[in-house]
């Protein structure tokens, strides 16, 4: 991997290295650059975790990351967050709380967490409200008015009764490799008829414009390279009155906390990262990519940019994660 | 933009050397533990026992390091590097040579085996760009001790070698790996192990010269037997499977 020649303050080695560090370095030091910087002459920059890449390079690099992780991708979320990530999923889409028919486009979606979590919810939900219609029921149905109503029981999944369009979610993301972790999930959880599977970028998506009722972008944005791209997009393709949600790395806003979390996040994540996936450089990225993304007020203010109402944003845990959400009416 | 502390930010990858991943202290204790589980648990993770070695290995490559800059081979091999490679060995060459070369049993080794010389990891968590390569070195001419010791790359062959590579390193690694090793065993090999083995190889680790000061790659044409004499290295006892036999070569 090549690292360019840049300063680096002796300061920051001798901290933490100043048993080890050789006197004649002369080695290329790598650059530990915050900001989005305009390059020379003809490329401009972009961060990747801490490091300064060209924009242009930032899209494969995202690309190696996930096709090396995907199938570790699951066990590795269970551990890194001790499991409670499927807290914050659950609670994201308690906070959809969809109805049945909905059609969901789930963006950077790979591996289903949030597709299936969607499916799970709308099928409980068309039982419960079937349960109640048989609750509410106490009159027989008159034989001349039983043809009519059977006619619209029929339906072909035989889920909703008084539904006629089946809850359906689109997945799309750009790493084939999760793509088809989250299709064979799809299969062994029985999703396969509610689902379909599709390789696109988030910048520019292979999908027709106001189609979706729900557009979610669970943990993909920040490795977006245009996140205002990524935006205008769901803009796009959902249907007048459809909702932008997203659920994503953010800031802590206690200092206390803060300091808890990122030693956790720097010290332990890539280590666990070496020991379970045998990759320690795609989970550094992981923690360096969630500190390069903007705080909450400033992804909130891109939303509304992009053309989004009533936009608002909820912390989760501390802000550790946070749902921002968006609608376009 | 960034409030976490100075603590937290990486000097950057490849810092000392290609493929160097800078490790705090802590970051060091903590993939040491791992390591050292995982290898036990799944030995199969070669990674993981590299790592554990790497992270642990500290006091013993600095000991190494200062044995062989006493040693004036030992001098030379820090000085020039020596790397074993399949584009810095000639396998064919060595596969020419004659039966009772030290290159040819190599040759035998690997082939038989179906082993490369490119199999082994580059070191990542050592933080120094010597001792980096004196695990690297260590790594690399595992192979060669298999050749030298006469023992297969079975699991009793594999337990052996680091026992005597305990005595000649004192790597951590090597020490966990020669006692959890017989665990591992069956019945027969570790009757074997205990009885006639294990005497021999506490015995040829401790008297055999410094093993890693030896420049193998000048030796390949050396008849195996006086090589072994040079290096104060007592025949392995038999049973085993000597290179010769076929039978009981299979891993």
């Amino acid at each position: 991997m090549a690292a360019p020649m840049v300063k680096r303050s002796s300061l920051i080695i001798n901290n933490i290295f100043s048993n080890y560090i050789r006197k004649n370095i002369s080695k290329c030091k790598r650059s530990i650059s915050f900001s989005r910087v305009n390059g020379g002459e003809n490329t401009s920059q972009t961060h990747f975790g801490y490091e300064n890449i060209p924009e242009d390079e930032k899209e494969e690099r995202v690309y190696k990351v996930f096709e090396n992780v995907a199938t570790k991708y699951d066990l590795m979320n269970d551990a890194m967050s001790a499991g409670i990530h499927r807290l914050w999923k659950d609670y994201f889409i308690s906070k959809m709380a969809p109805t049945p028919g909905t059609q969901l486009v789930d963006v950077a979606g790979g591996t289903g967490d949030i597709a299936f979590r969607f499916l799970n919810y709308v099928r409980n939900e068309d039982s419960e409200s079937y349960n109640n219609q048989d609750r509410q029921s106490d009159v027989e149905t008159p034989p001349e008015l039983r043809s009519i109503s059977e006619s619209d029981e029929i339906s072909e999944s035989g889920e909703s009764k008084t539904e006629k369009a089946k809850s359906f979610v689109t997945i799309c993301d750009i790493n084939q490799a999760m793509l088809d972790v989250g299709k064979s999930k799809a299969e062994n959880l029985g999703f396969s008829s509610e689902t379909c599977f599709i390789q696109g970028n988030a910048e520019n998506l292979p999908l027709e414009s106001n189609k979706y009722d729900v557009y979610t972008i669970a943990y993909g944005i920040r490795n977006c390279t245009h996140i205002d791209k990524v935006l205008q997009e769901a803009y796009r393709v959902l249907k007048p009155g459809g909702r932008f949600m997203c659920l994503e790395f953010s800031h802590v806003t206690n200092p206390l906390i803060q300091q808890l979390y990122d030693s956790y996040s720097f010290q332990v994540i890539p280590v666990m990262g070496q020991v379970l996936a045998q990759d320690w450089k795609s989970y550094q990225y992981l923690v360096e990519s969630i500190r390069q993304f903007p705080k909450q007020e400033e992804f909130v203010e891109m939303i509304r940019n992009a053309g989004f109402k009533m936009a608002k944003y909820e912390n989760i845990t501390f802000g550790v994660t946070a749902i921002h959400s968006g609608f376009k009416i | 933009m960034h409030t976490d502390s100075e603590d937290n930010h990486h000097p950057g990858y490849d810092y000392l050397y290609s493929g160097h991943i800078p490790t705090t202290r802590f970051q060091k204790t903590l993939l040491a533990i791992g390591s050292g589980i995982t290898a036990i648990v799944d030995p199969a993770r070669d990674d993981m026992v590299s790592a554990f070695g790497e992270t642990t290995g500290y006091f013993a490559l600095q000991r190494l390091r200062e044995k062989m800059l006493k040693d004036p081979v030992g001098r030379q091999i820090l000085e020039e590097r020596p790397i074993l490679n399949s584009s810095t060995l000639d396998i064919d060459y060595l596969g020419s040579l004659p039966e009772n070369t030290f290159g040819k049993h190599y040759w035998k080794f690997l082939t038989k085996n179906g082993f490369s010389p490119d199999a082994r990891l580059p070191v990542q968590f050592v933080d120094d760009d010597d001792l980096q390569y004196v695990m690297l070195r260590y790594r690399q001419i595992h192979d060669l001790f298999h050749t030298v010791l006469g023992m297969p790359p079975h699991m009793l062959g594999e337990v052996i070698v680091k026992m005597v590579e305990t005595f000649q390193t004192g790597l951590p690694m090597c020490a966990l790996a020669a006692m959890f090793g017989p665990v591992r065993l069956g019945p027969v090999h570790r009757q074997k192990y205990f009885t006639t083995y294990l005497p021999w190889a506490i015995k040829c680790g401790s008297s055999a010269k410094f093993l890693m000061a030896v420049y193998y790659e000048k030796h390949w044409e050396q008849d195996l037997q006086e090589f072994r004499q040079e290096l104060n290295i007592i025949e392995p006892p038999p049973g085993i499977g000597r290179k010769k036999k076929n039978t009981e070569n299979a891993s």
